[in-house]
């Protein structure tokens, strides 16, 4: 177990240094550059030139990349060229948000899209599995942020039945600890604070839960549907054991394999979701701040950005990974 | 035995044998076309691709007014949330310029389906070369033929690690916004799908009976790739680049919404114009609702048709 | 009365926008109390589809079942599921033909075992998994304590079939279905199986059906035994006048195409031409006919009858034989002649 681990991020250091590589080179050949964005359109030539002096945009791409790398390593990504506070510190300030987000989608994505994919599957053919399959391939089809509109012109706008925008009413008083607000609430005893938070969590994560429901309850419905063709059930049925005993040891015990796989490739796309989201719902995490900072090319951000990710996407994968190899003995042993 | 009774007796015989005769002997893509044309999902999808397509071309010429001209400046005012919806002379309103919608929407088709078109051919080129070079090397060249798979599935890797409407995002960032960007960046952040599917379809069949057979009678190795391994690993890349075409499509939508799309915002095209239709939302939702459906709609019907189609080929489906 | 009692059995699968497909058309046989019947044919000819519907295991969707199967009393076919599930597995059981795929891969062996255990014999915790390890010892599984534990990808192809044996006989079955329990293994684990299986059934007075394709294992496991093509049975017989005197064309062929070491080297092979698929409904005449050597015009007026048959040249009662053929022209060693003169 210890060996695969140490094995799996080895196996990382090559990739990620080669991510790093590209992603500075690709990002220093942005036009127009930080500080035109900075200065705006009437800045003159020698204010530009001062800015890029004080940045260290003048000096040969390798020092650059090296000066990056060094200060990457004692988690400095720099300043924000924007806001100028350090992007680890902004990261690190609404991570929270955005983890929470994301949790929340792929809470409901499972909760809901496991039962609904494996009902269809059972009851193949009819009403209840033409409409998981046909509303699936319609949740993958309606743009992320269109859906996110939506949701919000009808439940909140119109029906006011939820908040629109942000993370917490004005009102609530609530005592930070961990960042994560519904946590939080729980930690200190302010249930108020924690509904608040829930509320205002809803609409952006059924939006950016649209994708991945639609995904697992798809993923599902097709392993389930193989494993019922497996030999091993019809043993299970031979002996005549339980319905219910066939049904979760030996139907989904087996079925879930692959939708566990996929939970964790889902990550990558509820992190580009989170972008989308949360810009409609401006809710002040990673999302919105990334959103803001496309406007202002700002590189350092974004290239922390995408090395952040690179690097919690592999993480999550590599857990995934581990907690398959829990799960399914044949690939324990090797 | 007299031979007339005899050629009687073979000739009853072939009658009742023809009777239960079954289509098993039908080749691999006839037998999916047939299965293909039996979906409903596939009938769906095609006929919405048909639509999209002959709009597509012909969208320009029956458009009843010009995409571009603000002819109707005078009745939109944005400041006040005053827009105009449908009405005889536009059937779908006017935008926030005073443009026809109904015109801009069809003159977009266009663009929509380019767009889509473009990086998906981009994508499907690119990550075939790979893919192919990658699988080929790992099944039939040995040692270095592994090191070279081993340096190739590294770069796929790395644009695995970020999720493709990031790397698509990283990719219009650097490259400035243009058209051409948006579908280079589609086109690139699909680049891996495609070579893992052709490569792993590829081991797949180099470990088919067949190969060692011909490899055994001494066929040489290039041509058991290019004539045999190759041909027979596309099935699924064809699939997927049906199914690319949707995600494309969407995406592009996506980069628009974020600022990364086509810059000159005149020219029609659905993701430009649900992006900017978007700011007007709590206003006038319908003008971001129609290009979003044509987006949906459109995009559903590749959905469906690819995913008939793999249906279709999946030979643990076969009967 | 028999054990089993099987009356007609019919299996149709619902064609894919095509007709229906039968794949049993009307299958009669019975199994006695303690007796081993053999169910022989090629793949293809329904004894597979006949062992799954006799169990209840075939889908339900797109499947209809036909006639009686009377076990013990009660017909298997129109049974209610939970009183089918009473039956499965305590009075009823199955091995399966591929050991690996038969077993749960992500569950222990032992689970596997004592579920049964628990399921029907309400045995739990430690006393179903010492029964469970009495079980796998009895199948002549070393170490059992430890097997218990483990997965199947973990056993060897003769050790997984020895564990799904031990779970079929848990709770010694009156009949045990063994569909070509062999096929998947290597021969000389072969041998050792089918000896455990013979043992097993005379220790528990178990009755055994045993569906294979492979006339070695029926001559050296059957009491009776019916040859099955497309879905009807074409001949039954004792295993003796079986191999003695076939007089179906098919059975008859499907004996001469075994191989054997004392004939002479330059002998050709006798395999019988075309294959299943070469086949006219049964309702028009002879399914064989196709493939028949011995075939006639008259072969084609309907369905022949499975009758008797007169017994060997020379005998003279047909009565108590039990030899049953479904042919207009029965092989007999005169027929032979007749051919071989043509």
């Amino acid at each position: 177990m210890l060996r695969l681990i140490v094995r799996r991020l080895l196996q990382l250091v090559p990739t990620l240094l080669g991510l790093s590589v590209l992603l500075f080179l690709w990002l220093h050949r942005l036009p127009g550059g930080p500080a035109s964005a900075l200065l705006g359109e009437r800045a003159t030539e020698a204010d530009r030139r001062q800015i890029e002096e004080a940045l260290g945009l003048n000096d040969p791409v390798w020092v650059q990349y090296g000066r990056w790398m060094e200060r990457l390593l004692q988690l400095d990504l720099g300043s924000s060229v924007r806001t100028g506070r350090p992007v680890w510190e902004e990261f690190t300030q609404r991570f929270p948000a955005t983890v929470e987000l994301a949790l929340a989608a792929m809470l409901i994505a499972v909760v809901v899209g496991i039962p609904l994919g494996y009902f269809a599957a059972r009851r193949r053919g009819t009403w209840l599995d033409v409409g998981a399959v046909s509303g699936s391939l319609i949740g993958i089809c309606i743009p992320v942020f269109f859906l996110g509109f939506i949701l919000r012109a009808v439940f909140a706008v119109n029906l006011g039945w939820l908040p629109s925008f942000g993370r917490q009413s004005t009102g609530i008083d609530a005592t930070e600890i961990t960042g994560f607000y519904v946590l939080d609430g729980l930690l200190t005893g302010e249930f108020d604070a924690s509904w608040d938070a829930i509320e205002h969590l809803a609409l952006p994560a059924l939006a950016l839960a649209s994708i991945p429901l639609a995904v697992i309850v798809r993923i599902t419905r097709a392993s389930v549907l193989e494993v019922l063709g497996e030999d091993y059930v019809r043993t299970a049925e031979s002996k005549g054991i339980a319905r219910r005993v066939v049904r979760g040891r030996h139907v989904l015990r087996n079925a879930l394999l692959p939708v566990v796989t996929t939970v964790g490739l889902l990550a990558g796309s509820l992190l580009s979701g989170a972008v989308l989201t949360e810009s409609v719902f401006a809710f002040g995490g990673i999302g919105s701040f990334i959103r803001d900072a496309i406007d202002a090319r700002d590189y350092p951000v974004l290239m922390g950005f995408i090395l952040f990710i690179a690097l919690l996407y592999v993480a999550i994968n590599l857990l995934v990974d581990l907690a398959y190899s829990l799960i399914d003995p044949r690939v324990r042993v090797n | 035995m007299s031979t007339t009774t005899k050629s009687a007796k073979i000739d009853r015989l072939a009658e009742l044998t023809a009777r239960n005769e079954t289509a098993s002997g039908a080749s691999l893509w006839v037998e999916a076309f047939r299965r293909l044309r039996r979906s409903k999902m596939a009938l769906i999808g095609a006929a919405i691709m048909a639509v999209f397509v002959v709009l597509a071309i012909v969208g320009p010429w029956i458009a009843p007014y010009s995409p571009t001209a603000q002819t109707w400046r005078d009745e939109v005012f944005v400041n006040r949330g005053e827009f105009v919806g449908p009405r005889g002379d536009n059937w779908l309103g006017l935008d926030h310029l005073g443009r026809d919608l109904f015109s801009r929407l069809l003159v977009g088709t266009r663009q929509t389906l380019l767009v889509g078109v473009v990086s998906t051919v981009l994508a499907f080129v690119v990550g075939a070369v790979i893919g192919g070079v990658s699988g080929a090397a790992l099944a039939f060249g040995g040692r270095v033929g592994r090191q070279i798979d081993t340096v190739l599935m590294r770069l796929i890797d790395m644009m695995l690690a970020l999720p493709s409407l990031l790397l698509a995002v990283s990719i219009a960032a650097v490259l400035g916004q243009s058209l051409t960007t948006v579908m280079i960046a589609v086109g690139v952040a699909q680049i891996p799908i495609f070579a893992r599917l052709l490569r792993g379809s590829m081991l797949a069949q180099a470990g088919a009976d067949y190969v060692l057979a011909a490899r055994s009678l001494g066929v040489r190795r290039r041509r058991i790739v290019l004539a045999h391994v190759l041909p027979n690993s596309l099935g699924p890349l064809i699939v997927q680049s049906t199914l690319a075409l949707a995600t494309a499509i969407i995406e592009a939508a996506a980069l628009s919404y974020l600022g990364l799309g086509n810059p000159d915002a005149s020219q029609p095209e659905w993701g430009v114009m649900l992006a900017q239709a978007q700011r007007f939302f709590d206003q006038e939702p319908m003008m971001a609702v129609y290009p979003a459906l044509g987006i949906i709609i459109t995009s559903l019907g590749f959905t469906l048709l690819g995913e008939a189609m793999r249906e279709a080929l999946d030979p643990r489906l076969r009967s | 009365m028999s054990l089993l009692d099987v009356d007609e059995l019919t299996v149709a699968f619902a064609g894919r926008g095509g007709p229906d497909t039968r794949a049993v058309a009307g299958v009669s046989f019975a199994v006695d109390q303690g007796e081993v019947v053999g169910l022989v044919g090629e793949s293809g000819c329904g004894k597979s589809v006949t062992s799954l519907a006799l169990m209840g295991l075939l889908p339900k969707r797109g499947v209809t079942v036909g006639g009686r199967a009377v076990f013990d009393g009660t017909d298997l076919l129109s049974l209610r599921p939970s009183a089918l599930r009473d039956l499965r597995g305590s009075q009823l059981a199955m091995i399966f033909q591929d050991p690996l795929s038969s077993l749960n891969p992500v569950v222990p062996i032992g689970i596997q075992v004592t579920e049964i255990l628990t399921r029907h014999r309400g045995l739990r915790g430690a006393a179903a998994r010492k029964e469970a390890a009495a079980l796998l010892d009895r199948v002549g599984i070393p170490d059992p304590t430890r097997r218990l534990k483990e997965y199947p990808h973990q056993l060897s192809g003769g050790m997984r079939q020895r564990a799904l044996i031990a779970m079929a006989v848990a709770c010694a079955p009156r009949l045990l279905i063994a569909d070509e329990p062999t096929t998947a293994l290597d021969v000389t684990i072969q041998a050792q199986i089918l000896e455990l299986l013979k043992e097993l059934v005379d220790q528990q007075g178990t009755a055994l059906l045993m569906i294979t394709h492979d006339l070695g294992v029926v001559a050296g496991l059957c009491d009776r035994v019916n040859v099955l093509y497309a879905g009807k049975v074409v001949e039954a017989a004792a295993r003796r006048p079986l191999f003695a005197d076939p007089a179906h064309p098919y059975a008859h062929g499907l004996l001469g195409s075994i191989p054997r070491l004392d004939a002479p080297r330059g002998d050709p092979l006798n395999p019988i031409r075309g294959s299943i698929n070469d086949r006219i409904d049964w309702a028009d005449g002879c399914a064989f006919a196709p493939r028949c050597d011995f075939y006639t015009l008259d072969c084609l007026q309907g369905t022949p009858e499975l009758a008797g048959r007169a017994g060997p040249a020379g005998a003279d009662d047909e009565a108590d034989t039990g030899h049953r053929v479904r042919c207009v022209n029965p092989v007999t060693t005169t027929s032979e002649a007749t051919e071989a003169a043509v």
